[in-house]
């Protein structure tokens, strides 16, 4: 079989899962497409993963209520045994792409690491992934009895449902004690939408000259769009804006369909964590910024003349 | 305690990078200390220099001979010993984390710091994997860190914000901005350097092969429709943008 862990925030079934069933149905592996729920109060997500999978194996068990790498490794790699799985399929966030080394080195099996696209090739499973900060498309490939792959977030279409929804099953666990203590934790609340799963994303960078302007500017802007709100690692560093919000090599890598660049120069470690984007639009008043070659779209201006004006014509 | 410090070399984010018969070729490229594992050396030094009880930090590479460059810049940025694996083999981390955790061993490691995300193969799978196989804990992208007796306690980013964490020694950390800011190595320490032990070991001792093939590299440029709006009226400007992502991109409803 396929095994999928869900990703899910909030009580809900995230994008990214339905992604990776459609990643599990591309890759050309045969077996039913199992979707792994870790999780507490899971109902609503086991009936959303039972919508577009096979099978849907339920734990819910207070030990899992907040995600942990040891207890995440510790479960996958047990149902992945039990139920004989040839691939495992992790989401590629920051918490799958940490916990799915810990079950390939646990299952003694490669693992093919935030891919973008999956074929099998005889035995192998053949990956597409970027590299050299998003500069290279690489093609690997692996084979062994089981093969782990991460899924970057945003590079497959998500599922649709099927007609009949999937079986669920509750399934026991055997899980070690989490040796990392959590003290405290800070949660980045938005209410806006995620950056990995927005359709648009409006980034600010110092271009846009202080958080008030920023707020004035690109936040108001992505309200008038629904768009999700990214920033360049040099307006985190100034303390401008949460670093849930950088965009870049160090922060979040996103595909979305539209991204709209405030004031960003378009430094490579940005780039590679945007580039992928089906349509980039740049404002920005340096008309020699890197960002303007990988743009689609242009503007040589300033973000605050600019930017109202588009709020304003966004009204209409 | 002895700290084990991962180091790569890695293209400069600026260079350009050539394709040549289907793989990466860093022939004439500019390459450097992998910019996330810097923060890894500095953080080693960091925690000697703030009191903990570090006897030993010993940088480790895997790769070929230029490797050595990268190692003697840790050196010089005060890493008391380096050993440098050298091949021509290219390693998954999977693999990678095989001799990593071996190195660990048998050097009695009670900490092992590395970057989060290498700008070489864009993974961020060794210090997980590493952790793994010598059964350790693991903290990634952390921010913040103090080590007292064998107590790890520091800060770490999460999928959705941060956390404060405790943990006890041995354990893996990966590090990453706003850990600390490096140090650049002053010409002294950069003579010191080169008199300090880099010891040279070879992969057949340690007994790992590849666990993923590269079938091919390309550099594929998305072709960018690199239109530009005229922005001297904002208004018109405005509002020909949207109309062009709307009718032409319909990326906008």
């Amino acid at each position: 079989m396929i095994l999928i862990v869900a990703e899910h925030a909030g009580g809900k079934l995230a994008k990214s899962t339905l992604e990776m069933v459609t990643a599990a149905r591309e890759s050309g592996r045969e077996g039913p497409v199992t979707v792994l729920v870790l999780g507490q109060g899971t109902t609503e997500i086991a009936n959303a993963a039972a919508a577009v999978a096979d099978q849907v194996l339920v734990a819910d068990l207070p030990s899992l209520a907040t995600y942990n790498t040891e207890l995440w490794a510790a479960a996958t790699t047990q149902i992945a045994q039990e139920g004989e799985a040839h691939t495992v399929i992790i989401g590629g966030s920051r918490s799958g792409r940490e916990y799915a080394p810990r079950v390939a080195v646990r299952l003694d099996a490669p693992y093919l690491e935030d891919a973008i696209h999956l074929a099998s090739t005889g035995a192998a499973l053949q990956a597409q992934r970027y590299t050299y900060l998003a500069r290279v498309t690489e093609t690997v490939e692996a084979e062994g009895p089981v093969v782990v792959v991460s899924v970057k977030p945003g590079a497959f279409a998500p599922a649709a449902p099927l007609a009949a929804a999937g079986e669920q099953y509750d399934v026991e666990l055997d899980l070690p004690a989490p040796r990392v203590e959590v003290t405290g934790r800070s949660v980045e609340k938005t209410s806006r939408v995620a950056l990995t799963e927005a359709d648009v994303i409006v980034t600010g960078g110092r271009g846009v000259g202080n958080p008030e302007n920023f707020s004035l500017y690109v936040e108001g802007l992505a309200d008038r769009l629904g768009a999700g709100v990214g920033a360049t690692r040099a307006v985190v560093d100034a303390g401008w804006r949460p670093y849930a919000e950088q965009v870049g090599q160090t922060g979040k890598t996103v595909q979305p369909k539209a991204y709209v660049a405030l004031g960003v120069s378009g430094a490579v470690q940005h780039l590679s964590g945007m580039g992928k984007s089906r349509y980039i639009v740049a404002i920005n008043k340096d008309a020699e910024a890197p960002i303007f070659k990988v743009a689609d779209y242009g503007i040589v201006g300033d973000v605050n003349q600019i930017v109202p004006a588009l709020i304003e014509a966004a009204r209409k | 305690m002895k700290i084990l410090t991962l180091v790569r070399q890695v293209p400069d984010a600026e260079a350009r990078v050539k394709i040549n018969a289907g793989s990466v070729d860093l022939e004439g490229t500019t390459l450097v200390i992998d910019g996330m594992d810097e923060y890894g050396v500095e953080e080693a030094l960091r925690l000697r220099e703030g009191g903990a009880s570090v006897e030993e930090i010993v940088a480790l590479a895997v790769g070929p001979k230029r490797v050595e460059d990268a190692l003697r810049t840790a050196l010089a940025m005060g890493v008391d010993r380096a050993i440098h694996i050298e091949t021509d083999e290219k390693l998954d981390p999977i693999a990678l984390s095989r001799i990593v955790a071996q190195v660990a061993q048998a050097e009695g490691a009670g900490l092992i710091l590395v970057g989060g995300q290498e700008a070489d193969w864009d993974s961020q799978a060794l210090g997980a994997a590493t952790a793994e196989r010598l059964g350790w804990p693991q903290l990634t992208w952390t921010n913040e860190l103090r080590v007292e007796g064998d107590s790890l306690t520091g800060r770490h980013d999460v999928d959705d914000g941060n956390e404060s964490f405790r943990a006890s020694l041995p354990a893996v950390v990966t590090t990453q901005q706003g850990l600390n800011e490096p140090r650049y190595p002053t010409l002294p320490n950069i003579m010191k350097a080169k008199r300090k032990e880099l010891r040279k070991d070879s992969l057949e001792q340690y007994g790992v092969q590849p666990t993923v093939r590269v079938v091919n590299a390309e550099i594929q440029t998305r072709a960018r429709l690199n239109k530009m709006i005229d922005g001297k009226d904002p208004q018109t400007a405005a509002e020909q943008l949207l109309d062009l992502l709307r009718n032409e991109a319909k990326v906008l409803a």
